[in-house]
């Protein structure tokens, strides 16, 4: 199965795995800076995080009121038009940020997290724990993560925004897992390490001081591939009914929308944008996730035509 | 060999895990929600296949839990998934093959060509690096890849299908039709395949490329690139049988595992445009509460990923050396 894994990205090979020097994070965020993928996806996240903390100022309509006459089309009193509920379009994409951003940093972090206690684990235990947790990995890996999330998330009916979350970490841990093992593994036997364990220093410690800080890179990496998973797959689950309709968020009204026959009916904007939405703040963390390995696996990044034709 | 039995191993002991998480999943719920489903069989099924669906639950059984998993597991072995609620009195076995065909078609064939396209304009964006090609597609594609699977699908539907009126705007065939093996009806099939297939292609292929792409530019600073190129040997021959060839074989194990991937966003592509294969029909299960329908097609999945995997795995072990002597 190894080989099959490596091909996703994740190499076994020491010399390929990523590796930042110690103490490097003011040249990391030195490149990140000249690098235009990130400064487009920070951004739009910046924008995207405006809006999700005060989407007072910009939206004036309350989302979910079904105030208005329905299926308007656009004018400056509703500038997206108004849903076949006479809710306000515009303000309902506002509000719907919120959840969207939410969902993606809360599961991104909790699967991340998870990720480097299971894989840092296994590659530091060895042994027999290793080949437990290395196969526990690998079953998540292959278990097709969108089908499952369904399973689990029909049988919870109504659980809302926390099962989401749930499910969303649930399926998406595995991937990160086997990249930072393999990275852990390449550390293992290197000299700062071996100095350390010579001082005798706690295995814990050695793990958190020492073998931690040298993969910041790929656990950000981690971070920003889970959060884009996230947010395609919250957007996926809500759109087709599961987890709660009542939410203010982007798949919701894609929901609605779809349910309510919008694209046939005349009201395609109801649908349109909050998939722009979707789309953007997902692109938003993959540019960021390009960017960091591009900043961290050089051979990546944009070359010069001048460098090319020598 | 011992690659092989290694391999065939891990198969089974995830198909295992797929079993038993079928089996806890209702049982783990609070206030087991099959119990409400099998409310609504009653009166309408009796004797065997009632009780083995109670026993595939947990729902109103005596029989003690290592036994019923015992049973469950038998069951599903030997096809007997118990009756579909959505298509009562069907069989789950019946609504599951009839659906298999229609996902195989459409899935199958968007995968094949999508990892072919992708695999090809990887190769020529990093042969053309920072040229006009390698600027303009593979951004295109990769931003692509970032939208949801289905909402490319409705803004496909909304541009061909209701602006333009070139395709269908939903099914697999036009109802009425009568399915034989003749021109009018496989013309029909084709027409219903189209946009869904095409928006399976657009939002998958991103990651062949970008995949391919990286993999050919680690492939081309190599030393054995220069040495062909100062050889003189033509610029044709360098790309494909010496830089591609090398550089496929990480994609190529990628394939198996990117099925995953595609079947579950082709699972709301199915959906979006109502297409009757093994995607709509989990989530027809879904919405009416037909847990054994929904097992079953979850088993099915799960069984199609990892044969891919299986296969795509012993490929590259005939084809690269290295995987086979790694571990």
């Amino acid at each position: 199965m190894t080989a099959v894994l490596e091909a996703n990205g994740v190499p076994e090979d020491p010399d390929h795995v990523r590796q930042v020097r110690r103490g490097s994070l003011g040249n990391f965020w030195r490149a990140l800076r000249s690098s235009k993928k990130a400064i487009v996806g920070l951004g739009i996240l910046v924008v995207f995080t405006f809006l999700s903390l005060f989407p007072g100022l910009i939206a004036h309509a309350n989302p979910s009121a079904e105030t208005y006459l329905p299926d308007l089309g656009t004018s400056s009193a509703h500038l997206l038009g108004t849903t076949s509920y006479g809710q306000d379009i515009f303000s309902q994409v506002i509000y719907g940020t919120r959840v969207s951003l939410i969902i993606a940093i809360v599961a991104g972090l909790l699967t991340t997290a998870i990720s480097v206690i299971i894989g840092v684990s296994a590659a530091y235990l060895g042994g027999y724990a290793d080949g437990v947790l290395s196969t526990f990995t690998d079953i998540f890996l292959v278990l097709p993560a969108f089908p499952l999330m369904i399973v689990i998330a029909a049988y919870s009916k109504n659980g809302g925004f926390t099962i989401i979350i749930a499910v969303l970490v649930v399926t998406g841990w595995s991937y990160g897992a086997r990249q930072l093992r393999s990275q852990a593994l390449s550390l293992r036997n290197r000299d700062f390490l071996i100095a350390a364990q010579l001082r005798g220093e706690r295995k814990w410690r050695i793990i958190v001081m020492e073998i931690l800080p040298n993969m910041t890179s790929l656990i950000v990496a981690s971070f920003l591939g889970a959060a884009v998973y996230a947010v395609l797959a919250a957007a996926g689950l809500q759109f087709i009914g599961l987890g709660s309709v009542n939410t203010d968020s982007w798949g919701t009204m894609l929901y609605w929308a779809q349910n309510n026959d919008a694209l046939l009916t005349g009201s395609p904007l109801w649908a349109i944008v909050p998939g722009l939405g979707i789309g953007l703040m997902g692109g938003a963390f993959a540019l960021l996730n390009y960017a960091f390995d591009e900043v961290s696996n050089p051979a990546l990044r944009p070359v010069r035509r001048k460098a090319l034709s020598s | 060999m011992r690659h092989f039995i290694r391999r065939t191993g891990f198969f089974l002991v995830t198909l295992w895990a797929a079993l038993t998480i079928n089996f806890l999943l209702p049982r783990l719920m609070p206030g087991n929600p099959a119990i409400a489903m099998m409310a609504r069989f009653h009166g309408h099924l009796n004797g065997g296949a009632i009780r083995a669906m109670e026993i595939a639950f947990g729902v109103n059984t005596k029989a003690s839990l290592l036994s019923q998993y015992f049973t469950y597991v038998g069951n599903s072995f030997t096809g007997h998934w118990g009756i579909s609620l959505t298509f009562f009195p069907s069989s789950v076995a019946s609504v599951v093959f009839a659906a298999l065909p229609w996902t195989i078609g459409l899935v199958g064939v968007t995968t094949v060509l999508a990892f072919i396209l992708g695999t090809l304009i990887g190769i020529f964006g990093a042969w053309n690096r920072g040229k006009l090609f390698d600027s303009l597609l593979p951004p295109i594609f990769i931003v692509l890849s970032a939208f949801p699977y289905f909402f490319v699908g409705l803004m496909a539907i909304l541009l061909f299908s209701v602006k333009l009126g070139w395709f269908p705007t939903s099914g697999a065939y036009t109802n009425g039709v009568n399915p034989a093996f003749d021109w009018s009806y496989i013309s029909d099939v084709v027409q219903h395949a189209v946009l869904p297939g095409l928006t399976i292609l657009a939002t998958s292929i991103g990651g062949w490329i970008l995949t391919m792409r990286n993999n050919m530019i680690g492939t081309l600073s190599e030393d054995y690139i220069r040495m062909s190129r100062a050889k003189g040997l033509s610029s044709r021959l360098i790309m494909f049988n010496y830089a591609a060839r090398n550089a496929i074989l990480p994609n190529l194990t990628g394939f198996g595992m990117s099925l995953g991937f595609v079947v579950s966003g082709a699972i709301l592509v199915e959906y979006v445009f109502a297409y009757p294969g093994v995607g709509y029909m989990l989530l027809q299960a879904v919405v009416n509460e037909d847990y054994p329908l929904m097992q079953t097609l979850f088993l099915f999945i799960t069984v199609a990923v990892l044969l891919a995997v299986l296969i795509a795995d012993g490929v590259v072990s005939l084809l690269d050396p290295r995987a086979r002597s790694s571990k």
